[in-house]
């Protein structure tokens, strides 16, 4: 049992993942994963580098992937949106990394020290072009060890980038866990003969390794190599690995319930507002409400079919979160007008109190049971 | 060694011929003369990463019969930063343009230099942005014209050997496509040195450029190059030099100096740290 921050889960499922590379640039709230790894890195023999800003940060990671390593870089919003652009590379070239962010309140500079959940939707679609997205989060420090390590082993299965996303609250949390045992993904080391393919469903190969692979960041197919016929083989390749998370989707979705069976109402809640919504299902329950609790470590793909299966039982889905009103949208596109699906956002810096959600949850029963129709 | 006749089948990646340059652009040679350098050195061609920016020198990786990474607008230092740092035994270059690597890329260029890590950056200095059609870049000299100062430049550009020097790039070097035998030489001892090395290579852009300011086809241009520049001794420019280049861009080595370079430093850190790095 250690009693540890968030932030340092972070570094500690990273490097029990694997991770032997980290390129960063300080910020709040951050900037401790980084110090981190400052001092774990070097004694593993593992690099450390603080770059110059945050598009060279997520540069250097992919740069560092593409030598090999188990690459990760951490932000918070104003150093994510700069990311974008490398996060777009990242999976257009097909190269495993991982990217935490620990949000704050924005736009821009914003609330620097306070939490929020404002980047679900830029951590889908912040970069141009459209491209798959595995989004994971975390409720705890025990989760935010594990969701990492996580990050780690889809990225080596999916090459990709993998974002993991936390909040300034989280990050600065302490906590009381026992870390699990982690055993880093194991990376096949092929021996590429002349009909190799560097990309689509194919194994990771780095430079150095005996073969020459052509990375670019310009529409290719399987070979890497830029041509005219680029857009449609790229295309083709972003669809198979969309195809594959769809098949894949239990295996990739996490996520934890409470109180679910029977539920009328259920609180659909991730990162540190589930932990509010936890607590607001238990005080309803313990006043007889039917209340139930989903909690998301997995954003994206977003989990239609857990949401179409609650939709099919609840009266009302209630969705908080520090935002104005960013996840619930995936959320009503899944539940397709079975049941109610009620927004409740804040981007005021304050987390929700307990009795916030429950009296949200509570006044969507009370609203049916008065015979108000809803869609 | 000059670059005339020999035989750089082996150092091209021929599925990409031809080239996307235009007629009579100088990228070619500059390219040439990196494959040219790399066969100087025996180069064991596994080892080795191309890595480019965006622009018409960015396209050099795909030209080169090594690893090749084609990146972002402005940031292929930073990756090859990344790279060198997670496989600090790959020998890694990288193709720069003028404004890939001045402007958008201005702050991942000095920084690079500063650390003194084991990179070499080959500039291709045209004056102009090429790709996006003849726009002026931070090179662009002053009452130049370019389709962004159809009125002429009034911004002074960078000297890029300057501000490599000033932020602790160890080997600085201008040659120009004109001096096609020399450059290749240049490039062959950047890729030798132990440190972060660049040489920037002025060329000729007729279509933009070369059109824009009236300064005729790729010969003209070349004969300009040839006009417009002064070859000066190794080592620091001397005050006398300076004088006497009323004008002109001095060409050669500015300097060669050995300095702790960036992974040999944090391999020592890494052994401070009881770790092993780069095993």
């Amino acid at each position: 049992m250690r009693l540890i921050q968030g932030n340092e889960a972070v570094a500690l499922g990273a490097i029990a993942a694997g991770c032997d590379f980290y390129a960063g640039y300080p910020i709040t709230p951050a900037t401790e994963i980084m110090e981190q790894m400052a001092r774990i890195l070097p004694s593993r023999g593992g690099v450390f580098i603080q770059m110059e800003d945050e598009l060279s940060a997520a540069a250097a990671v992919i740069g560092a992937a593409w030598g090999g390593a188990r690459a990760m870089t951490a932000t918070s919003g104003p150093g994510f949106s700069l990311m974008q652009e490398h996060i777009g590379y990242a999976a257009m070239t097909q190269t495993p990394c991982v990217i935490v962010d620990s949000q704050r309140g924005g736009p821009s500079t914003g609330l620097p020290t306070l939490p929020a959940q404002g980047e679900v939707m830029q951590a889908r679609f912040g970069s141009h072009g459209d491209r798959i997205a595995i989004v994971l989060t975390a409720s705890s420090v025990r989760s935010a060890y594990e969701m990492t390590a996580r990050a780690f082993e889809l990225a080596e299965i999916y090459r990709q980038p993998i974002i993991v996303l936390l909040d300034a609250v989280l990050s600065h949390m302490r906590e009381n866990v026992d870390l699990p045992e982690v055993t880093p993904a194991v990376r096949p080391k092929p021996v590429p003969g002349d009909a190799f393919q560097p990309f689509g469903d194919n194994p990771f190969v780095p430079f150095g390794e005996g073969y020459r692979s052509v990375v670019t960041g310009l529409a290719h197919d399987e070979s890497g190599l830029p041509n005219t016929a680029g857009g449609k083989a790229a295309e083709r390749m972003m669809r198979a690995l969309e195809d594959r998370l769809r098949r894949d989707a239990r295996k990739i979705t996490h996520y934890t319930t409470h109180a679910l069976e029977g539920a009328k109402v259920v609180v659909l809640s991730y990162g540190i507002t589930a932990r509010a919504a936890r607590e607001a299902v238990e005080l309803l329950r313990s006043r007889g409400v039917p209340a139930g609790l989903l909690d998301l470590q997995t954003l994206w793909p977003f989990p239609d079919w857990l949401v179409q299966e609650i939709a099919a039982q609840a009266d009302a889905i209630l969705v908080p979160e520090l935002n104005l009103g960013q996840l619930v949208m995936p959320v009503q596109a899944a539940a397709q007008g079975r049941c109610r699906i009620e927004p409740l956002g804040r981007a005021d810096g304050n987390l929700f109190t307990p009795e916030e959600i429950a009296d949200a949850a509570r006044s969507l029963l009370a609203e049916k049971e008065g015979g108000v129709l809803h869609g | 060694m000059a670059s005339v006749g020999q035989d750089l089948t082996e150092y091209l990646r021929q599925e990409m011929m031809p080239t996307v340059w235009c007629p009579g652009c100088g990228h070619g040679i500059i390219a040439q003369g990196i494959a040219s350098a790399l066969k100087q050195i025996d180069a064991d061609l596994d080892q080795v990463v191309v890595v480019g920016g965006i622009g018409c020198s960015g396209r050099t990786p795909f030209y080169m019969n090594t690893g090749a990474m084609h990146t972002t607008h402005g940031r292929a230092l930073a990756f090859a930063t990344g790279l060198k740092m997670a496989r600090p035994s790959l020998t890694v270059i990288v193709a720069m343009g003028d404004g890939d690597a001045l402007a958008i890329g201005g702050n991942h260029f000095i920084h690079a230099a500063r650390r003194n890590i084991d990179l070499t950056v080959v500039l291709y200095n045209n004056s102009i942005y090429g790709m996006t059609g003849g726009q002026a870049a931070p090179t662009t000299p002053p009452t130049s014209h370019s389709t962004t100062t159809p009125l002429g430049s009034i911004e002074p550009n960078f000297d890029s050997t300057a501000l490599a020097m000033a932020a602790g790039a160890t080997f600085v070097a201008r040659s120009t496509t004109f001096d096609f035998q020399e450059m290749p030489q240049l490039i062959a001892r950047a890729i030798r040195h132990p440190g972060f090395s660049m040489v920037e290579v002025l060329s000729q852009c007729p279509t933009y450029y070369g059109r824009l300011n009236r300064l005729g086809e790729a010969p003209e241009m070349l004969l300009y190059e040839r006009d417009r520049t002064m070859p000066v001794p190794d080592g620091p420019i001397p005050e006398i030099t300076r004088e006497q280049l009323v004008g002109k861009q001095p060409i050669g080595l500015f300097r060669e100096e050995i300095r702790p370079e960036y992974t040999e430093r944090y391999r020592e850190l890494c052994q401070m740290a009881g770790g092993t790095y780069g095993a």
